[in-house]
């Protein structure tokens, strides 16, 4: 028995989602009164996880797995769910544990819950508690299959320090023929992405045009944010399609979101309600972002965000 | 080529959110239903492979036979035919079931499903459909081109987009960027007209054993009112966001 965690990492270097899913597996294993086993697949060094509740390692080191591959990668992580003896799985909701838990699922038989924000509320029979209809509403959601994938919303529970030491082993698991091959990846690598960022500025028509948004990177750049945009923004080619953030575009779970010239329609609001502060900058006061809001400035884009972009840095230089 | 289009029956985009039966059932009162739009790219993507390529083009639901008007408009957006299988759409797993049964009968070459339904947000299906039928899989699709039995996809990673040759049969997770939002057609009239006369087939479903079930919903708590911040006086939400929200 025990609890099955695929912390990921890029480069060599776990992401922050890694820890973020060893101490939920941690919780679970509390409850199962277990222990838990990480996989980790081409990391550097492995001994951070310790600090997370990870009790072992499977190091798995295979240049076959030098790029991401959903089957192959899923089939690491079946391998390792059997030799451990796996009740749970755990993976996070980055773009790649969302393409490998369902071929995972169906090899290892396993139901599989996605978009989980909080530790099971009973582990028998196991229940979790996921977003659905975007954002607008909580589904409890029970898994009756022996074996159980679960898959954690992003900055929903969060890093938990535990103290403890991990031991680490060599797995070689067999890497089954891959089908699809990558020929080329095309990514910032000087920018965070939505996906992984604490704190996301996105800006909308409001901010009539491309070329003003000079300001929203700068503020981006001082909090260390991912920028984003309304639909329209990317409907119109102001910004790249992949910042398209709400209903029909990508969900964003950060600890702060700052909403720019963003009126607040539904499709929007559901997109980005997981995040826990949002704050609107707009105009007209009756926009409705200000209902879903935490914080509102009635003001002047163009006014507000570079006066704020002052503000920030002043605050960030007496840190 | 064969292809198969996966059509999510969901609600549309503006609908309120409520539950009935004690919060265990989504109230479909006064609800419009609409093809899910990630299917909505896959199916505008598909047409192009028919027009271009002469592919053939069928689309499938699993659910009841609510789900009907919604098969016939992509038959009016120019599917070919539709396909129903009777069952109630309860669980990614037994749905994906339903759908390889329905791809192991028809050998389809391309299999087109969404990144996920904005209903349960399950985001499961294209993939369990994919390890069902041993097909290679895409997700989070956002450019497909197939040359004989080969493929080229663009797939969205988080901070960029990977490029991927595979092969067919291939199951594609599309979305946005498949096809632009410009692409999408209304069904017009004589589309309309054409869809009635095109066979809607209603499938038996296959045995399937669901490994998850919905207990009960719960909508979010009511938001507080905002605090609003002078434009003149933002130390303060910088002071707020760092003592009182402790987000920066
Ligand atoms: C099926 C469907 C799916 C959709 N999915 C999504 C989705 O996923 N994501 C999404 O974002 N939208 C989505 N939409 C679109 C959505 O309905 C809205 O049209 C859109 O979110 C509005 O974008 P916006 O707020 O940038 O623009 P607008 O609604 O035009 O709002 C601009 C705002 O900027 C303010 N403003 C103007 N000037 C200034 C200034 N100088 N300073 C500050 N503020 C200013 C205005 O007061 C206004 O509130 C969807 C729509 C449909 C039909
Ligand atoms: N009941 C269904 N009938 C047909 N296709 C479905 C059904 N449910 C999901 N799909 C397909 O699977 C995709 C992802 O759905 P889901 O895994 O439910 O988020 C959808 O975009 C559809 O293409």
């Amino acid at each position: 028995m025990s609890v099955l965690v695929y912390t990921e990492s890029e480069q060599g270097v776990f992401k922050k989602a890694a820890f973020e899913v060893a101490s939920y597996a941690k919780a679970v294993a509390s409850d199962l009164g277990t222990t838990v086993t990480a996989v980790s697949i081409n990391a550097n060094d492995t001994s951070a996880l310790a600090a997370y509740g990870v009790d072992k390692v499977l190091n798995v080191k295979n240049d076959a797995l030098n790029s991401f591959n959903a089957n192959a990668f899923a089939q690491v992580i079946k391998q390792a769910a059997e030799q451990e003896n796996a009740q749970v799985v755990v993976v996070s909701s980055s773009a790649d544990s969302k393409y490998l838990a369902p071929l995972l699922s169906v090899s290892l038989n396993a139901g599989y819950a996605s978009n989980v924000i909080a530790k099971p509320e009973s582990t028998s029979p196991f229940k979790v508690k996921r977003t659905a209809f975007t954002n607008k509403a909580f589904e409890i959601t029970e898994i009756n299959s022996e074996i159980k994938i679960v898959g954690v919303s992003n900055n929903a529970f969060g890093l938990v320090e535990s103290s403890g030491s991990a031991s680490a082993e060599d797995f070689s698991p067999a890497i089954p023929e891959l089908g699809v091959s990558v020929e080329s990846v095309d990514k910032a690598t000087d920018k965070v992405s939505i996906a992984d960022a604490e704190i996301v500025v996105s800006g909308g028509r409001g901010l009539k045009g491309p070329e003003n948004w000079g300001m929203v990177e700068e503020l981006a750049d001082v909090l260390g944010a991912a920028t984003a945009c309304s639909k329209p923004v990317s409907d119109l080619g102001w910004r790249p399609h992949s910042e398209h953030v709400g209903q029909t575009g990508k969900p964003v779970a950060s600890n702060l979101y700052i909403a720019i010239g963003i009126s607040g329609a539904i499709q929007h609001l559901a997109g980005i309600n997981a995040s826990k502060v949002k704050v609107v900058i707009n105009t007209d006061p009756e926009a409705p972002f200000f209902k879903a809001a935490d914080y509102g400035v009635v003001g002047d884009a163009f006014e507000v965000v570079p006066a704020l972009i002052e503000k920030l840095k002043a605050f960030k230089a007496q840190q | 080529m064969k292809i198969l289009v996966c059509i999510s029956h969901v609600p549309d985009t503006t609908s309120k959110i409520n539950f009935t039966d004690g919060d265990t059932k989504f109230d479909t009162n006064g609800v419009q239903f609409v093809i899910n739009p990630n299917d909505e790219f896959g199916l505008t993507r598909a047409m192009w492979f028919k027009e271009k390529q002469g592919a053939s083009v069928t689309v499938v639901n699993v659910g009841g036979p609510e789900t009907e008007p919604t098969l016939r408009k992509a038959l009016a957006i120019g599917a070919d035919e539709a396909i129903r299988v009777n069952t109630a759409a309860t669980d990614g797993f037994t749905v994906a079931k339903q759908l390889a049964s329905v791809i192991e009968n028809g050998g389809y070459d391309l299999v087109i499903a969404g990144r996920e339904s904005i209903d349960y947000n399950g985001g499961m299906v294209p993939g369990m459909i994919a390890g069902l039928t041993q097909a290679n899989f895409v997700n989070n699709c956002i450019g497909l081109e197939v040359d004989g039995s080969s493929a080229k996809a663009i797939r969205e990673i988080d901070g960029g987009k990977e490029t991927i040759s595979t092969t067919l049969p291939l199951v594609i997770g599309g979305q946005k960027g498949l096809v632009e939002e410009s692409d999408l057609r209304i069904p017009n009239m004589r589309g309309i007209m054409m869809a009635r006369k095109k066979p809607l087939t209603v499938a038996e479903p296959v045995d399937a054993i669901a490994q998850t079930t919905s207990v009960t919903f719960e909508k979010p708590a009511p938001k507080g009112a905002v605090t609003l911040v002078a434009p003149d006086n933002l130390d303060e939400l910088v002071n707020l966001l760092h003592n009182e929200a402790k987000v920066i």
